[in-house]
């Protein structure tokens, strides 16, 4: 069932939690909202559930206007961050509860909703637990079961609120890649809200990153990584190295630090963002960029080798921050204290009022000779 | 000084305790005394005064009939208004607690009314409002209902006295009820009735049992509110508490707490019962069964 939030706005008293927001979430597909608190993620999923109203908008599920329609006629399935469990009830019940509460005409028996109870409590593992009650349960077990319920009336529509917030990181991985099972097991269109954007570029199919009410961009994961298109969004999703600077010519500078840029901009003010995997390391400068850096820590957990790097004989308002492999890490081991110097490889430009950025591709070839060996 | 210091660190804790909030032994000293002084000493009392009887004499004493028809009398009020308390009880702190209203704060304040008027205070008050020419009172006399100086107005009375006691046991239990747990039982198709039913109401359940008990033993031994609306006609309107009165007035102290024992085992039992209950309740769903 395809999913339409149309010009959308909600208030709470004088402050506007929703400006006209319009998305359109397509069948069958996994959408993650992603965005900092208080940016109405949350508020948008209420309102698509029906648990909330809007001031102005329409939502349409299927191409129908479900906007003046209950939540309980509605047919969706909502889990809650902390999930809501009936602790007076045992696990199976809870499960129940959505069939034991349709109407008598569709209602099944109650040995098919026994049934059906089985089925899901083989679906989320957890068979043995049945007849617990939520108390005797773990947090990830707890939302386990709050899924079940929620899908044991095969709603076609999912929507999950901070499905995984609560839970520790190993059950958090678990559970996401679970879900993502199910999802494409079962194929219903599902919406969940997130503030992890690791987690909304891993599960999702599609990601709408929002922010003080509003979509800030649509994309697929790879596209939104690859093309943020605001520096809002550069910011939110991962650490981005900021070079504030002026332009004069064709170089970009800000005390010692230059970078050339490829074109040739009229003279502004400017800001160049660079991404931790879209700068090298090289021990001196480049004919492309001399970013001189006292290295400040080396982290070699994970998979690449962090290096945080204080700008040296220019500023910058936070730290910046280059992932390098193992394998060059090994090969030319950086100690804190040493002087390096950064050189892009590709860089967004955002011009002095421009809402978007320019991306900016430089050639490496040349220049690694030049400077010697870079990493 | 480096020395004095490490003696100081060196000292071992012998006999000293090591609870976080000083004082456990004056404190729990100082509770124990006033709990026996207060409360036992006079349990104790009625006891003595009553061993002085012999069991024949005691029996005979508490099942004279007009003691055993003001039994049934006290009974079956005190079971009626804490049930009305019971549901209307429920409707005030439901109020109370999920609507925003003006006035709201002081409506939370009147709720205590009872507990801080002086119970003779609220009997006349009611008295007056329920008799033939009162407020309430020619109303009712016209739908053909007679409440004051009848076992109704002993109702009336018993249900203003102990209203508080099922609102502000209910209350905080409401206030905690997560919102998340309706919405979630409406995304699974629940009509209202049934939230309420399958999902407020055992959240509920132990509070409401407990408020209503303590409005029930509250009401078993209520007397000033009581006896000035009652009329206190024998074997129609007399409470337990009033025949403890007249015996009293009769410088029979024997009888008197011979039949007060009977009110106070009465009310302990319930209560203990209702504990243990309600234990054992809150057990299951703190999932330690």
């Amino acid at each position: 069932m395809s999913i339409v939030v149309d010009g959308i706005s909600k208030y709470f008293g004088n402050f506007q939690a929703l400006h006209d927001v319009s998305l359109e979430l397509p069948e069958g597909k996994l959408t993650a909202l992603l965005g900092p608190s208080g940016s109405g993620k949350t508020t948008l999923l209420r309102i698509i559930a029906g648990l909330e109203s809007a001031e102005r908008g329409r939502i349409l599920f299927n191409g129908q206007d479900v906007t003046a329609l209950h939540v309980r006629d509605r047919n969706i399935g909502f889990v809650f961050q902390h999930y809501a469990l009936f602790r007076h009830l045992t696990v199976a019940q809870n499960i129940a509860f959505g069939l034991d509460a349709l109407p008598r005409r569709e209602r099944p028996s109650k040995p098919e909703i026994r049934k059906r109870v089985a089925e899901l409590l083989e679906m989320i593992q957890l068979p043995h637990l049945a007849n617990r009650y939520p108390s005797q349960l773990s947090g990830g077990q707890k939302q386990r079961v709050a899924l079940a319920r929620a899908l044991a009336t095969q709603p076609r529509i999912l929507l999950l609120d901070e499905p995984f917030g609560a839970l520790d990181a190993r059950v958090r991985k678990d559970l996401r890649r679970w879900l993502r099972a199910l999802h494409d097991e079962f194929h219903f269109t599902s919406v969940f809200v997130t503030h992890d954007q690791e987690e909304a570029l891993e599960l999702s199919d599609q990601v709408v990153v929002m922010s003080q009410g509003r979509v800030e961009q649509v994309d697929a994961p790879a596209a939104l990584y690859a093309r943020p298109d605001s520096r809002f969004v550069f910011d939110f999703l991962g650490h981005v190295n900021v070079l504030s600077g002026r332009i004069q010519g064709q170089v970009l500078r800000q005390g010692e630090a230059w970078v050339r840029l490829p074109g040739q901009p009229p003279e502004q003010d400017a800001q160049l963002y660079l991404r931790p995997h879209e700068v090298r390391l090289v021990p001196k400068p480049t004919p492309h960029a001399c970013l001189p850096f006292t290295v400040e820590a080396v982290s070699l957990i994970g998979a690449e080798v962090r290096v945080e790097l204080s700008p040296a004989g220019w500023e910058s308002e936070e730290i910046w921050e280059v992932g390098i492999s193992h394998g060059e890490f090994a090969r030319q081991p950086l100690a804190r204290g040493d002087r390096w110097y950064a050189t892009p490889d590709v860089g967004h430009l955002f011009l002095a009022h421009a809402e978007k950025p320019d991306t900016l591709h430089w050639e490496p070839a040349h220049y690694l000779e030049a400077a010697g060996s870079g990493i | 000084m480096s020395q004095s210091a490490s003696r100081a660190i060196g000292r071992p804790l012998v006999g000293r305790s090591k609870r976080v909030l000083p004082g456990f032994g004056l404190s729990l000293g100082i509770s124990l005394l006033f709990v026996s002084l207060v409360l036992l000493l006079p349990v104790t009392g009625l006891v003595v005064e009553t061993s002085g009887m012999s069991w024949d004499q005691f029996w005979f004493v508490i099942t004279d009939p007009r003691v055993v028809e003001s039994y049934k009398v006290t009974l079956w009020t005190a079971l009626s208004a804490s049930l009305f308390n019971g549901l209307f009880g429920l409707l005030l702190a439901w109020v109370l607690v999920r609507y925003d209203f003006p006035g709201k704060r002081l409506v939370d304040a009147v709720v205590d009314l009872p507990f801080a008027l002086p119970t003779a205070v609220a009997g006349i008050t009611l008295a007056t409002l329920f008799a033939e020419t009162g407020w309430y009172g020619q109303l009712l006399a016209r739908l053909g209902l007679e409440v004051a100086f009848t076992p109704l107005g002993i109702v009336v009375a018993m249900a203003f006295t102990s209203i508080p006691f099922v609102v502000r046991t209910v209350q905080p239990v409401l206030e905690e009820i997560a919102p998340e747990d309706e919405e979630a039982a409406m995304s699974l198709g629940a009509r209202d009735a049934r939230v309420f039913r399958k999902v407020l109401f055992p959240a509920l359940w132990p509070a409401i049992v407990t408020g209503v008990a303590l409005s029930f033993t509250r009401s078993l031994g209520e007397f000033g509110a009581i006896i000035f609306i009652a009329g206190n006609t024998p074997y129609v309107s007399e409470v337990t508490s009033l025949m403890i009165f007249v015996r009293l007035q009769e410088y029979d102290y024997a009888a008197a707490s011979a039949i007060a024992s009977v009110v106070l085992i009465t009310s302990l039992t319930l209560l203990f019962l209702i504990n243990l209950w309600q234990s054992r309740y809150l057990r299951r769903l703190e999932g330690r069964r």
